[in-house]
């Protein structure tokens, strides 16, 4: 019988090699190409996730100028997200498309708060979610406009149009129904107090937040409170709603740290691409 | 989208001796190529045909969200996600354009929605079958609309005004669709061996029933003599069907796909193709209920409108209390 062939490859750096198969080495922590990649998966995580989420309405909607309504959001944020993953690729300088980023990266490399990836439930419960989303998303997309990055700015600037839209529509459909009937109200304070915890991870900062604000990239979390705060404040009372009195927040998603719904919608999303490697389509 | 099984009252074409004065001159308006505007008069039973024949495509358009519906969230790239949202989008669009052609007519969109969720509207049966994998969404496209198109060009010359102005804006939309669907068959015909399979199976699948969309035979379809002579419908079944097969034929073979029927063959005698009929009896089937699909799709709207209640009722009961309040506001002011 002749001898199996030696499976052990001795040196590390050979080894690596070998498994890697010149693969894609990542970026080095600390550095400012890896904090702007982070930064700007950061927003397109955003955007893929909840674009996903308000797509699984798609044909379920309560009224047909809602399920208008909500693909075009839909659209809005997919569009919004090719932007920032293409940019992240760029800035990354190793050769992943926004669509590679969104369909071949793991549960633990996206960077999108855990807000986005909460499951609809009720539509009341997918419009929080959604108003939520635009409070804080607006006045972002209003801050990245004076990024020192052109390329930042100028998508910021374009996803702003869209964006101010939505917050638009998601504030007076909660208005309606936080004051419309004592179900509507129910459902829509219910959710409220749900999605709250899942609010506050927005305004945390990290060290990478830190540098990307000293650098004048992306604006510091913490900045875009009082303007969140504010549209909350006149929103919500005047959709008779209570502010929940907590200020616990969950946290994580920026550091790819998910819940447990993260592996279930990339396993719909990502399905194709894993199941046929290397196909175009 | 739009389904081509549409029945008039049955009685067939009314002679012109027994028609009433304002029929004879309401038909002759019609057959000088004139536009029926809502406020005008019109037969009873004209009017009943076309809250039908309008209310079935309004309604196929909404559940036709569904089966490509089903795909968004599976996308392969996220060019074709963008897409595919933009396409139901537009579905939902044209159901909107359309109930609002029917309510020119005299009966409400939810009138219409009851009639659907209850059974007893119809919408296309092919949105009964279901899409299996990626290439139906191709398949849906260049098949379900073309033959959509098919039917639904010559209805931009329809007698009546709205229904005429809602198909113009329809068909280039649909046309469109078609376009993104042969795109993606094309790229699923020329890629992996796997890709391959699922573009052929889409094709062998959807075949027959695009064929269907176009009605039963001429010669076993009593009603449409009435609806032709209004000009409600524009064509034959078979002439639409035999128009759809002639143009689809070299488009499979450009894609080196295989059309699923041994008789398919050129007839230089009559300058078209030979093909076989579709199983009529599947056909009856899927529109008694007996379709793959037909339970889920409508059960996916009840559901929708059901779960929606609410919110449609906090919307009415908020512009209710907003109306109040500017009232109470005029009469304090004053």
């Amino acid at each position: 019988m002749p001898s199996l062939p030696d499976v052990m490859t001795p040196d590390a750096e050979a080894l690596a090699k070998a498994a890697g198969n010149g693969a894609r080495a990542p970026l080095a922590a600390g550095t400012l190409a890896h904090d702007l990649f982070t930064g700007l998966t950061r927003l397109g995580d955003n955007a893929l996730i909840l674009g996903h989420r308000v797509s699984e309405w798609c044909g379920h909607a309560p009224v047909l100028e809602e399920d208008i309504a909500l693909a075009n959001v839909a659209l809005d944020l997919i569009g919004q997200t090719q932007l920032w993953l293409g940019l992240a690729g760029e800035v990354e300088g190793r050769g992943r498309s926004a669509d590679n980023l969104a369909f071949l990266r793991d549960a633990w490399h996206f960077s999108n708060i855990l807000l986005v990836e909460r499951p609809n439930r009720d539509f009341g419960h997918t419009l929080m979610r959604q108003f939520l989303f635009d409070a804080w998303h607006q006045p972002m997309l209003k801050a990245l406009e004076d990024s020192n990055d052109a390329r930042i700015a100028e998508i910021a600037a374009k996803a702003g149009k869209e964006v101010a839209y939505h917050l638009e529509r998601s504030a007076d459909l909660v208005i309606r129904l936080g004051d419309g009937t004592e179900e509507s109200h129910a459902r829509m304070q219910d959710a409220l107090e749900r999605l709250w915890p899942w609010t506050g991870e927005a305004f945390v900062a990290d060290d990478i937040d830190l540098r990307l604000a000293e650098a004048g990239l992306m604006p510091a979390p913490e900045s875009l409170r009082p303007v969140w705060d504010a549209t909350l404040t006149e929103v919500l009372s005047e959709a008779t709603l209570t502010t929940p009195d907590s200020t616990f927040a969950h946290t994580g998603g920026k550091q790819g740290r998910h819940t447990e719904d993260m592996g279930h919608i990339l396993s719909s999303m990502q399905w194709l691409q894993r199941a046929y490697p290397g196909a175009t389509w | 989208m739009y389904a081509q099984m549409v029945k008039t009252d049955g009685k067939g074409i009314k002679p012109r001796e027994e028609m009433t004065p304002e029929e004879q001159r309401f038909q002759d308006r019609i057959d000088a190529g004139e536009k029926i505007e809502p406020k005008e008069w019109m037969p009873e039973a004209y009017r009943q045909n076309l809250i039908r024949q309008i209310g079935q495509h309004a309604h196929s358009e909404i559940v036709g969200q569904l089966p490509e519906g089903n795909w968004i969230t599976r996308a392969p790239t996220l060019e074709r996600k963008a897409i595919l949202l933009a396409k139901v989008q537009d579905e939902a669009g044209h159901g909107l354009y359309l109930y609002c052609a029917a309510e020119t007519l005299g009966v409400s969109r939810d009138e219409l929605t009851e009639a659907l969720l209850s059974g007893k509207m119809k919408y296309s049966s092919i949105f009964n079958y279901p899409t299996l994998n990626w290439a139906d969404i191709g398949a849906v496209g260049w098949l379900v609309d073309g033959a959509a198109i098919m039917n639904q060009v010559p209805l931009q010359r329809t007698s009546f005004g709205p229904y005429s102005r809602a198909m113009i804006r329809i068909c280039k939309e649909e046309s469109f669709h078609q376009r993104q669907g042969y795109d993606i068959m094309m790229k699923m015909a020329r890629g992996t061996p796997e890709q391959r399979e699922m573009a052929q199976d889409a094709l062998d699948r959807y075949w027959y029933p695009s064929l269907m969309m176009f009605g039963p035979s001429d010669k076993d379809s009593v009603h449409s003599a009435q609806s032709m002579a209004w000009k409600i419908k524009i064509n034959t079944n078979d002439e639409l069907r035999q128009k759809f097969v002639d143009q689809t034929v070299p488009q499979a073979k450009y894609l080196g796909l295989t059309i699923p029927d041994p008789e398919l063959k050129w007839n230089e005698e009559k300058g078209g193709h030979d093909f076989s009929e579709p199983d009529w009896s599947e056909f009856y089937a899927v529109l008694k209920g007996n379709g793959p699909c037909n339970r889920d799709r409508l059960e996916a709207r009840q559901n929708a409108w059901e779960d929606g209640r609410w919110f449609r009722d906090g919307l009415v009961a908020h512009a209710k209390k907003a109306d109040a309040r500017r009232a109470a506001a005029r009469v304090a002011a004053e």
